[in-house]
């Protein structure tokens, strides 16, 4: 499937490819039809992480890409050498080897200090800041940039990597899922008696350019559920209605926090691999982009839609033109959502 | 409103009323983030704040230039958390002495314009959509009389702040049903730079302290009854509780 080369001007012109695993069946809408697949008693659950510039430049062949922030206020971090994002992740240079102890400038305002050097590889750091609070937040936006991707036309700016109603910068590339959904979409569903909430989750880096490190991603990310979106996501269960998670962040999330049951509030990491076989405990329905067989994302897709349905609605996809990654269209996930249609195609037959 | 906790972000917070604004916020008990193209202008401001035991951050930033808006706002809620009480203060007054339009250069309404009214157009833009999300937050624009009376020599500051007042009464008609509130508040006269450099001739004595209407202001965003989308006087507000 082809990449969506740039951010779309006019997000309301993007397609939803809607799969029912019920009706094992697929159909082709646009993002502005998503209302009409939800109802009063629904809830819908967005990831609010607005996107934090995770690209810091230390010399001319080596980048640090942010990965994961820990508890303690230090940060995970993965090197790349030599290259530019036009260069697709795997074909950059070696970085430099960092040792532990090493200080790395980034520019004049942003300093930090390798804290470790993960024995597995020695791409993954562990570093600490030399400055805090506003200090640290500001250098840090000045100094950093948007992580950049190789199939799309021209660097990135900050806005261009955020959802419209992202909040705080814990993710470190754009949860995706939510970039099509304007303001005027997600009104119109809530003025279908649809629940609209929220949850933060740190969405981390996609590709490492290392087939060995890919395999250890997702990294456990933290996520926060708050009081008020546990307790209407247990309530939307509980009176028979349908939870659908904007994207892939979202649905380890509510996942992971409702292992032992309901969905618990609180603030938690986790690094909840779901895929063909999971058990869905929360989550009915998936909006989510275009993805390709044999990454996470699409594995994570089989857990609400059986393979050969997947992989016959993604062809049909792509012959159709649909756009994958980022900026592309839309895939709605959700049992009984073609009803109707199957009734249509059944009378008709 | 309840003050206490509320993560607030004060643009224009180095002097005049954004100061007060922001000592008056952090005195009630918010989380205030104050705003300045200078740094170390906000630093004793902040320090003051902290000693009152209140919780305060300084960032720097133009509202006037685009670059600057998403590094503000993330990092401010990186610091604060979601905003909940966005006050667009900052002000650019032109080219003092104030001139005649005929003798206003382009170039002069479009700073003016860009820090009163693209500036506070933008970081709403950015905050306001989580605000409607979480169905809370306020927005709070400072406005002035010249946007509503046309004085000669004040044109390029006038039509900003009329188009800021008429900003905010569209903000709440949008988004008022999903819990934001919006509107505008003209502070008065006020013993502020911005007013010497204006108006050099005026009598400092005859003029509002900026801690005074702080607080007036500070009451109308607790208040429950102040109306969506109006455009308030402060020397309308009754004294302070």
């Amino acid at each position: 499937m082809k990449a969506a080369s740039q951010p779309r001007a006019e997000p309301n012109c993007e397609r939803l490819l809607v799969l029912d695993p019920e009706a094992q069946a697929f159909a082709d809408f646009a993002i502005t039809d998503l209302p009409a697949f939800l109802g009063p008693g629904d809830a819908l659950i967005v990831n609010d992480a607005a996107t934090l510039p995770a690209s810091l430049r230390a010399a001319e062949d080596l980048e640090l890409r942010l990965l994961s922030r820990l508890d303690d206020g230090s940060w995970l971090a993965l090197t790349f050498g030599r290259g530019d994002f036009r260069e697709p992740t795997e074909m950059r240079g070696q970085p430099p080897r960092v040792g532990e102890g090493e200080r790395l400038d980034f520019g004049r305002e942003l300093s930090a200090r390798v804290l470790s050097v993960d024995p597995a590889s020695p791409r993954v750091l562990c570093i600490r800041f030399e400055q805090e609070e506003s200090e640290l937040w500001q250098a840090l936006y000045r100094a950093a940039r948007p992580i950049q991707y190789a199939y799309v036309e021209r660097p990135l700016s900050l806005w261009d990597v955020q959802n419209g109603y992202g909040a705080r910068p814990w993710a470190f590339e754009l949860p995706s899922a939510g970039k099509p959904l304007s303001f005027e979409t997600l009104f119109r569903i809530e003025a279908r008696g649809v629940s609209l909430l929220h949850l933060t989750h740190a969405a981390g880096v996609s590709s490492t350019g290392d087939p060995l490190l890919d395999a250890r991603l997702p990294l456990a990310e933290r996520y926060e559920i708050g009081e008020a979106t546990a307790h209407v996501v247990n309530q939307t269960r509980a009176r028979g209605g349908r939870v659908v998670a904007v994207g892939t962040s979202v649905t380890r999330a509510l996942e992971a926090a409702s292992l032992s049951g309901s969905v618990r509030a609180g603030s938690e990491r986790t690094a909840l691999l779901l895929g063909p076989g999971s058990r869905l405990r929360v989550c009915d329905g998936l909006l989510t982009g275009m993805h390709e067989p044999g990454t996470s994302h699409y594995a994570l897709l089989e857990a609400f839609a059986p393979r050969p349905l997947l992989d016959q609605s993604f062809r049909h996809a792509e012959r159709l033109g649909y756009l994958q990654h980022e900026f592309g269209d839309s895939c709605l996930i959700l049992g009984g959502s073609l009803a109707g249609v199957r009734r249509a195609r059944d009378a008709a037959a | 409103m309840d003050i206490s906790g509320t993560a607030a972000l004060v643009t224009g917070a180095s002097r005049g009323l954004g100061e007060a604004l922001a000592l008056e916020l952090g005195r009630q008990g918010a989380k205030v983030v104050l705003v300045s193209r200078s740094r170390s202008a906000l630093e004793p401001i902040v320090r003051r704040i902290r000693e009152q035991g209140g919780q305060a951050h300084a960032l720097e930033a133009d509202l006037g230039d685009k670059g600057d808006v998403y590094p503000l706002a993330g990092a401010a809620s990186a610091l604060v958390g979601p905003i909940d009480l966005l006050i667009h203060n900052a002000s650019e007054l032109g080219k003092t002495p104030l001139r005649l339009l005929l003798d206003t250069e382009c170039e002069d309404l479009e700073r003016v314009l860009a820090v009163n009214l693209l500036g506070p157009f933008r970081l709403s833009k950015i905050i306001a959509g989580s605000m409607a999300l979480r169905k809370t937050g306020t927005i709070v624009h400072v406005s002035s009389d010249a946007s509503v009376s046309a004085y000669e020599r004040w044109g390029a500051y006038s039509v900003s702040k009329a188009a800021l007042d008429h900003l905010a009464r569209i903000w709440a008609a949008e988004l008022g049903a999903h819990g934001v509130r919006s509107f505008s508040v003209d502070p008065g006269e006020m013993d502020t730079r911005m007013h010497a450099a204006a108006m050099p001739d005026a009598d400092p004595s005859t003029l509002a302290r900026p801690a005074q209407v702080a607080q007036k202001i500070v009451q109308l965003i607790r208040s429950d009854s102040t109306p969506n989308g109006g455009r308030l006087e402060a020397a309308q507000v009754a004294g302070s509780p």
